[in-house]
Order: C-alpha cells, then structure tokens, then sequence
C-alpha cells in the first residue's frame, strides 16, 4: 500500500478502472440458509469475493479453560481456500487469518447477546471461496446473515464495508489493484440501525477530511448492504409464503 | 430500518429492527429495549399480544427448562451416571438416584449405554445452564423401538396444533404412538408405513411450519395416506 505511484488507478474521465464511481460499491449478493447441515449459513458476494459462513451452536465451550462463567464465547475461524487467488495459498492458519478472525470475533461479541448463554461457545467458520480484495469485510458481513439465520439473538447486525484512498482521491470499496497499489484502506464494521461501529481498522494515512469522507461513504454503502441482508433472510422464509 | 407495528397481520424481522415505541407495550422474548425502542433480536415473525410485543423466531436453539419431557441419547455413561444429548447447549445429567431402576454403583452401562434413547423429564436448571433429567415419572422410559425424528423447536407448536388437534390426526392417521419431546426430537412408533408417513409430515413442518399454509398442506398429506391405506 502507498509507494506505487506509477500505477494508474484513475481514468481520465474521473472514474476507476474497473468504470466505477469514486462512490460506487462493487455488486453484492446475499443467499442466507445455503449449508443445510449448519445451524445458520450464509453466502456473500461482493465484486468477485466470495464468502461462505457457517454457525453451529450455542454448545458447551471445550476445552473447559476458554468457559466464561457469564457468557458465551464467540469461536471465529476465518480461512481463506487455496484455491481463493491466482497464487495458491498454503492451507491452514496463518498469521493474517488469526488477526481476522480475532477482530470478527471481538466484533460479533459486541452485537451478540452472550449473555444469554454462559459457559457455551458459539461457533462461526468463515471460508473465503474467492478472493479479490475485502474479504474480511464480506466475511463479517456473511458471519453476521449466518448468525441472524441462526437463530442466535443479537441487537443489530454487522456490515463489513471498507473505504480507501487512491491517486489522492477517497474511494469506496477497493479493489484488488487499488488495494494493492491505494494509499489507504479502512475497513469497518457497522452496525447499521444504531450507526455505531463495531471495528475500524487502517492501513495507510487517511487526513481528517478524507477520513471523514470515506466514513460517509462506508455508512451509505452500509445501508445498502443492510438492505441486501435483510432481503436474503426474509426472501429464505417469504419467497414461497402461501 | 422498519418502523410501526403490524396488527394483525404478521411481519416477519431481522435482528435490530425496530418493531415498536415502549409507550405503554411490554416487551417479550425475542425483544429488547435500546433508547425507549423496541428492538428484535431475533429474525421472526413479530407477535404482539395482550400489550407484549415479542418475536417468534424462525429459527432457535432449545433452551431446557425445568419440567420439560425431552428425548435424550445417551451420550456418556460414567459408574453412577448418564450425560445425555438434549439437543441443546450443555448435555444432560441423569444421576443414578434419579433412574426408574435400581442400579448398582459401576452397573449404570448395563441398564443404558451410549446411543441409546430415552423418554426423560428435566428435573432443574440452574444458572450455569446446568442440566439435572429425572426418569422417575409416570411414561418415562427407555426407548428400544421406534423412531426418533428431529424437528426444528419453533414449530413444535405448529406440530401439536390447537389443543393437540394435529398430533392427534396424525396419531389417528398414521396408527402410530408419537410422543413430542420439548427439545425438538419427536419418537414414532408402530407400523412401518405409519412410521414413514409421520416421517414425511414432520418433513413438511420442517418447511412449512413456518408458512400460514401449513394447514391445508398437512392435510392434502393426511388424505395421500387414506388413499395409500385403501389401496
């Protein structure tokens, strides 16, 4: 990120490369209830990535030293598939998918109602099928329909939506070449009928102005992924009523 | 975000949604209260009653409660104990003293082992989720015949119907014995093809449990048996 500022990321038109506006997200779709063996699932698509949740639970915690006498515990396992990016990507965890899946789980602990369920563990399992720059983003966003479809209470939802800088211009929703050849990203995680946020994260700098810039961008493109999710729950239960 | 409340007529919501002000409404389950607004916190469908507004989920884990009859499979056997799967969070225990036979202290594998089933009553909850099942009660017993179909929690009153209406059709039905275990598994037994029918019908409470046509489809499946039958 930054450093590279012999690659083109703007047209001359103003509009990115892939003909996007500086304010345009990339297609999404949500299919919720998509594992039949898990106890909540969902898919999302968000420009090419492609993020499959599953959530099983509440269970008993095991091993017994991660209990919490209070609460319930969130156990993310964020993993991206070998086959996700044109470079094979070795299988099992790894230092990015451990941070990732700390910061899911931190988050999904702040919208969830552990409390309702001391000494279990609520499993979530995000696999990356395809990956092509916000993945984490489409992970959350995917944990949080799986969730929902889970049955698990929680007191909002989470959308994962990011924002970044490029050529000097704030920009929604990176994509790959952006995100590789940007000068900032800023994922987030937005709660959206209360607007708080549930995680922020950035990489590169961002001045106050621009800051404030991406995160109107991140909050408007947020309710549009809200409407999306709630559309994919309700159409599991809708589409065929009556 | 989703405004107002519906009357009569239901509203299926996601979690977070607004489903009404507090002004004068309780909130039931399925609901909490954030900034004087009722906020869902399950998806489900929005029921409001007597001034309670609360959300029947769609979807939900089974949360024991004392008193409920659950089928339980028989997960660990320990010398004076049985862990039993409810279907639920934390596993069951079945303490010797609360078994309808008198087991010797190390015997306990002889009267159930892991994998069988059993007809258990919760006998105490405590705060920490823990599970205490009682088999000593009028019916409670281990189950070595028959069939144990799961069915989703949220639809087992759909299952029953008013005052029992439904089971007793499909008991009368199919010819079967069914009892309904709180914890979402129900046990079946009798004819093979009784069994099968029960099977299928549980099938379609699974998907249209949910659906105001679950009536009418259950019923289309009632006569495809008669007609079974008399062929």
């Amino acid at each position: 990120m930054g450093g590279h500022g012999d690659v083109q990321l703007l047209r001359e038109d103003g509009l990115r490369l892939d003909g996007r506006k500086v304010d345009e997200m990339r297609p999404v779709s949500i299919q919720a209830g998509i594992l039949p063996a898990a106890d909540g699932s969902a898919m999302v698509t968000h420009g090419l990535n492609v993020a499959v949740a599953a959530v099983y639970g509440p269970m008993e915690a095991h091993p017994r030293k991660i209990q919490r006498q209070d609460r319930a515990v969130i156990d993310v396992r964020y993993n991206m598939a070998p086959f996700s990016t044109s470079d094979r990507i070795r299988p099992g965890f790894n230092r990015r998918s451990r941070e990732i899946s700390k910061v899911t789980a931190e988050s999904l602990e702040s919208v969830v109602l552990v409390e309702r369920y001391p000494r279990a563990k609520i499993r979530v399992e995000i696999e990356i099928l395809a990956a092509e720059a916000g993945t984490r983003c489409a992970g959350i966003t995917a944990a949080s329909v799986a969730l929902a479809d889970a049955g698990i209470p929680m007191r909002d939802m989470i959308v994962g939506v990011a924002s970044g800088k490029i050529e000097g211009t704030v920009v929604l929703d990176l994509d790959k070449a952006e995100d590789n050849y940007g000068q900032a990203d800023l994922p987030v995680g937005i709660l959206p009928n209360t607007g708080e946020i549930a995680f922020l994260q950035m990489d590169g700098d961002l001045s106050p102005e621009e800051y404030d810039l991406a995160m109107e961008y991140n909050f408007k493109a947020a309710g549009e992924i809200h409407e999306i999710m709630v559309a994919a729950l309700k159409a599991r239960y809708e589409e065929s009523e009556n | 975000m989703s405004q107002g409340l519906s009357g009569a007529e239901q509203r299926l919501v996601t979690p977070g949604m607004t489903i009404g002000s507090l002004t004068g409404m309780r909130v039931g389950s399925g609901a909490i209260v954030h900034n004087d607004e009722i906020i869902a916190t399950k998806l489900g469908w929005v029921r409001e009653n007597n001034g309670t507004i609360s959300v029947d989920p769609i979807n939900s884990p089974y949360i024991p409660r004392s008193g409920d009859l659950v089928i339980g499979n028989v997960a660990e056997v320990r010398n004076n104990l049985w862990f039993m799967d409810i279907n639920g969070s934390f596993q069951g225990l079945l303490p010797m003293s609360l078994a309808p036979w008198k087991v010797e202290y190390g015997q306990a594998r002889q009267h159930m082992n892991v994998g069988d089933s059993s007809l258990a009553r919760v006998q105490e909850v405590d705060e920490c989720h823990n599970v205490v099942l009682t088999m000593k009660g009028v019916g409670l017993r281990r189950l070595s015949q028959g069939a144990v179909i799961d069915v989703p929690v949220n639809h087992l009153d759909r299952i029953r119907g008013e005052g029992n209406a439904n089971l007793d059709r499909m008991k009368e039905t199919s010819d079967c014995r069914i009892i309904v275990g709180e914890n979402g598994r129900v046990w079946v037994d009798g004819h093979e093809n009784g069994i099968d029918w029960v099977r299928e019908a549980l099938d379609i409470a699974k998907q249209h449990g949910h659906k105001s046509s679950f009536d009418s489809v259950m019923k289309k499946h009632e006569k495809k048996f008669n007609k079974k039958g008399d062929a």
